[in-house]
């Protein structure tokens, strides 16, 4: 994964003073213990996601029986009920345009933001920055109601534009700030060289800082769509039947009916599962990109 | 057309009515319900209502029943018109019917036969004199108890049980080892689920929420008794986690056999003899709620109605849904694709004039019974100033009561006292009370 | 040098749209706010709207769950960072180097933050810690152990480890990166110095990953002082209120009980303790990012 990585296995060097085979003997039972280590620890993170696709394949019956039942005829019978029942594509649509509406006007927005607070700072601006992510500590259930009736008057309630507007919003401050974070990064000269070759700053921006940062502001996105996508609060107040994402799907399965297990986990496979692929299809680019400038 | 709305929705309105005129476009109901068995049931089957009217397009929000509450009343309060039928209780339809928020139910269908709905679910649903929602289906409580655990036990459930007989079966019939458990109650916070049935153990040993001049009652020697028991009677011999149980929850717990009696919705009785869903369904017995020191009071009366906001911009579609979904016919279809005995109950005398039906369901009976001894008018032993059997029909009860539901909660848990309990519960109900102004 | 001058005004105003968006959306639904806060204001009660000055605010303070919902909220912060931070450093550590199925590891070990946290609670309460039907309580008997009650005996712990769960992939996540730049030639001439590992992670790993280290405290503080879902899923701030903190208080006084007034009182509270948070935020992180 990492190719900068020193791997001790190849610096015998270091062992001159002991015999060499110990040494050997010592390494590999060390790493033998890190692999089933991280692998114990992974499994054991990961293994209540397992847990809850295993119990979706499950009869409503095998779900809730003691001693949980591991070998079973699989059955897709609870996806069936879940797609009988809501339209699914519809939760999912909705989803997909909310999210990446949200994050794509987010970046349009904070990447200007970010530039001017990177590279032409006063003394406010560190202020400024904390101002922003002292807006996102604020419960939004104390403005619900105030923007419950902004949103009527605009007749934004239970639109995508309605809740698009909403998430671009609350995702801002993080999202700026991330970006911050990895211009600040870059050198300046870089960028005054470009100035003095007569770039403007569109150009300084589109050409240079953007291409540079490619890797942060990737990871950025990111980090703007899955919130989006999780966001369960707006989207279950301010929609009703047109502009409901999957949480709201969810917010249908979240009480028991009788024996709902199974089809509560069929519900929440089918709600995770768009993210949850995307996210590892694009892992790499997230490990990449959240660095942090710990890169010098 | 209400005066509040904003110009952008009479624009709205304006644009709708220029391409009515130019086109028959469907017209969409959107109908906001809750994801009980029976309501996911017509949802299913309203394909059949949508064949019937080709102009009528059904749009569902199934929600859990608080998250349901919560959107529903922030959207009447505020006028907004999202949804065109709304699925209300017996504690809403007559506060807001009264507030001038909900269509008024009085040109129905001869068919419709209104007269035929139970007159106490009628009065339920009405606000002075005026009908403003009908009921989808009806429910009193209900004692269910597992006639095989109580026969190999040598037991016999009479057929109206004390609280103090039904803690000596608990006592006989507790078997945590085995995964059997005395008795299974509400005990999940909230105003509809643990105080309902809460509030009816309250007034079977004699208490109520307040005096004749609303001064609070909760410290009352009555509140006190009706708590220690029920914190004993469900802390030592009910299932672990009581405290987050809430009426789903225990349904699948007697379902797959785990309770021996279950005081609760007689609505449920369809359910725990369905042998697609129970385990038990052959070996369920049905006795009156328990009373105490009184029988008054000590079953509860609720219906689940559909009602039409005046917000609504698609009146009379929704009107021509919300009469299907409740009546006759609707029942002959559920009876038609799911057993008669699957038909929603407690709402109509012909369902129980029906001697299919009578035969079909076995919990006919008591249901019947539960339901014509509930009175709102008169459910307390001393008098009150209030109507409502397990709630207090006036609109600040849906507050306090979920506060002091989580107080009864934590004394269930056992970190709160009980005392302490009813002393934080009764200075938050005295304070709202207050608040509103009904002791002046 | 105009040139530069020119750029350096335009850029200034850059940052203005998202100043301007942000104090818009602070400014208006909160100055709405604060104008409710001081109304009789219930939504079941229509045309009651009487200007009641700081009642509200009086009958929040004084409100039971008040003080357990600023404690909770604080204990539910400080142990979950606590917890993600700790055990984020570990496994970050632990695979750091290379070892067979390297990268599956890592995509595991970062899967819980792609899960809503809704569907996360729902999971966790119904799946494994339901006291009678769960995983863990089939574990617990399997052992001829009496299961754990978790949402009874221990709400709040369960409610600790679910949002862990939740957010130990964001710090694992962060601190992995920021591992992977560490400079390998300083950690190979401590090793030779005959560093032990403790002084090696005291010495060299820690104060790299200082700044990483803020940067999840600072995220992961910000989103759980107002975290609500998990705990509205499993335990409705209950029993009585041992896992209310002031986000559900809140929203119970404002959807359960309708009282849009005294909500709003709670609000402008949680409000000014956000800010008071951040003040300290921009103390500890201010200086850390100055730093650079």
């Amino acid at each position: 994964m990492n190719t900068q990585q020193v791997k001790p296995m190849s610096q015998p060097s270091l062992a001159r003073k002991q015999p060499l085979l110990d040494m050997r003997q010592a390494k590999i039972v060390k790493n033998i213990t890190v692999t089933v280590a991280a692998w114990l620890v992974a499994l054991t993170i990961f293994f209540p996601i397992f847990w809850m696709v295993l119990t979706s394949l499950k009869t409503e019956l095998n779900a809730f029986s003691t001693p949980p039942a591991l070998i079973f005829k699989p059955t897709l019978e609870n996806y069936v009920a879940v797609f009988e029942r809501s339209d699914y594509l519809k939760y999912a649509w909705n989803s997909v345009v909310v999210s990446f509406g949200a994050s794509i006007i987010g970046m349009v927005i904070a990447i200007p933001a970010a530039y001017s607070m990177a590279f032409y700072p006063t003394k406010r601006t560190q202020g400024v920055l904390l101002w922003m992510l002292s807006t996102k500590m604020l419960p939004p259930v104390g403005v619900l109601v105030p923007l419950y009736l902004l949103a009527r008057d605009t007749s934004l309630l239970d639109t995508k534009t309605g809740l698009t507007i909403i998430y671009t919003l609350i995702n801002l401050p993080i999202v700026i700030w991330m970006i911050y974070t990895y211009f600040r990064e870059v050198p300046k000269d870089i960028l005054e060289a470009v100035r003095m070759d007569g770039a403007n700053l569109w150009q300084e921006i589109r050409h240079v800082l953007i291409p540079i940062t490619l890797g942060g502001l990737s990871s950025t996105f990111l980090l703007s769509l899955i919130l989006s996508w999780n966001e369960a609060f707006w989207s279950l107040n301010l929609t009703a039947s047109k502009a409901a994402p999957l949480t709201a799907l969810i917010a249908s399965y979240s009480s028991p009916e009788g024996l709902f297990w199974a089809k509560l986990s069929a519900a929440s496979t089918l709600a995770v599962a768009p993210i949850l692929v995307f996210g590892w299809i694009s892992q790499k680019q997230l490990v990449r990109g959240l660095t942090f400038g710990a890169v010098k | 057309m209400s005066i509040t709305k904003t110009p952008y929705v009479r624009l709205a309105t304006l644009a709708c009515a220029v391409s009515l005129s130019t086109a028959t476009l469907a017209e969409t109901v959107t109908i906001g319900t809750v994801n009980n068995g029976d309501m996911i049931r017509m949802q299913a089957l309203s394909s059949e209502f949508e064949a019937a009217h080709p102009d009528i397009d059904l749009e569902w929000v199934i929600l859990e029943e608080n998250v349901l509450r919560q959107r529903l009343t922030t959207d009447i309060a505020a006028n907004s018109g999202q949804f065109d039928v709304m699925t209300i209780g017996m504690y809403e339809a007559p506060i807001w019917g009264a507030n001038d928020w909900l269509v008024p139910m009085d040109n129905l269908p001869a068919s419709y036969d209104v007269n035929d709905i139970f007159p106490s679910v009628r009065g339920g649903l009405s606000a002075n004199g005026t009908l403003y929602a009908l009921p989808f289906y009806g429910e009193s409580s209900m004692t269910y108890y597992r006639t095989d655990l109580f026969e190999q036990a040598g037991l016999t459930m009479p057929s109206e049980p004390t609280w103090e007989q039904v803690r000596e079966f608990a006592v006989a019939l507790h078997d945590p080892a085995n995964e059997q458990y005395g008795i299974c109650l509400r005990g999940k916070a909230g105003w509809g689920e643990n105080m309902a049935l809460f509030t009816t153990m309250v007034n079977a040993f004699g208490g109520r929420w307040f005096d004749m001049d609303w001064n609070a009652q909760l410290e009352s020697e009555q509140w006190h008794n009706a708590l220690e028991f029920y914190v004993d009677l469900l802390g030592n011999y009910g299932p672990p986690g009581a405290s987050s149980n809430g009426f789903n929850e225990n349904l699948a717990l007697f379902n797959t056999g785990k309770c021996a009696m279950w005081v609760d919705a007689t609505v449920a009785g369809s359910f725990v003899t369905d042998d697609s869903q129970s385990q038990v369904p052959d070996q369920v017995g049905f006795a009156a709620a328990p009373k105490q020191v009184t029988h008054k009071g000590s079953g509860w009366l609720w219906a689940w109605a559909l009602a039409i906001p005046v917000s609504s911009d698609a009146k009379d579609a929704a009107q021509e849904f919300v009469t299907w979904a409740t009546s006759k016919e609707y029942s002959r279809i559920v009876a038609e694709e799911h057993g008669i005995a699957a038909i929603p109950p407690g709402t109509r005398k012909s369902t129980y004039e029906n001697d299919a039906y009578l035969e079909a369901a076995s919990f006919a009976d008591m249901t019947l019974s539960q339901m014509q001894k509930a009175d709102p008018n008169d459910s307390t032993l001393e008098p009150s100033p209030y109507t409502g059997v397990q709630f207090v029909a006036i609109p600040g009860f849906s507050g306090f009561a979920t506060v002091v539901g989580q107080q009864v909660a934590g004394a269930l848990s056992g970190n709160t006292s009980v005392d302490q309990a009813l002393s934080n519960a009764n200075r938050v109900v005295d304070r709202e009370i207050r608040r509103a102004g009904y002791q002046d | 040098m105009s040139q530069v001058n020119r750029n350096t005004g335009i850029a200034r105003l850059l940052v203005a749209p998202s100043v301007l968006l942000l104090l818009v959306w602070m400014a208006v639904p909160l100055g709405m706010t604060l104008y409710f806060s001081t109304i009789n204001f219930n939504l079941m009660v229509p045309g009651m709207k009487a200007f009641v000055g700081l009642e509200n605010y009086y009958y929040f303070f004084t409100d039971p769950s008040f003080i357990d919902g600023l404690t909770n909220t604080l204990v539910l912060v400080g142990m979950v960072l606590i917890i993600t931070v700790g055990l984020g450093t570990l496994i970050a550590i632990l695979v750091d180097h290379p070892f067979p199925g390297q990268g599956i590891v890592r995509v595991l070990l970062i899967s819980p933050f792609f899960i809503m946290p809704t569907v996360n609670a729902l999971v966790w309460k119904n799946l494994l810690m339901n006291p009678v039907s769960g995983l863990f309580a089939f574990i617990a008997n399997t052992f001829g152990l009496q299961p754990i009650d978790w949402f009874t005996d221990i709400p709040m712990t369960s409610i600790i480890i679910i949002v862990s769960w939740q957010w130990l992939p964001f710090a694992i996540l962060i601190l992995m990166t920021a591992l992977q730049s560490m400079d390998q030639e300083q950690l190979e001439a401590a090793k030779m110095d005959g560093a032990g590992p403790l002084a090696v992670f005291r010495h060299i790993t820690l104060p790299h990953l200082a700044r990483p280290l803020t940067v999840v405290i600072m995220i992961e503080t910000i989103f759980l002082l107002s975290i609500f879902a998990e705990i509205f899923t499993t335990t409705s701030g209950g029993p009585g209120t041992q896992t209310t903190n002031l986000a559900y208080l809140i929203y119970s006084q404002a959807l359960l009980q309708f009282d849009v007034g005294m909500a709003s009182a709670g609000g402008v509270i949680a409000v000014l303790l956000a800010n008071i948070v951040a003040f300290f935020l921009i103390r500890a992180v201010g200086k850390s990012l100055a730093e650079q």
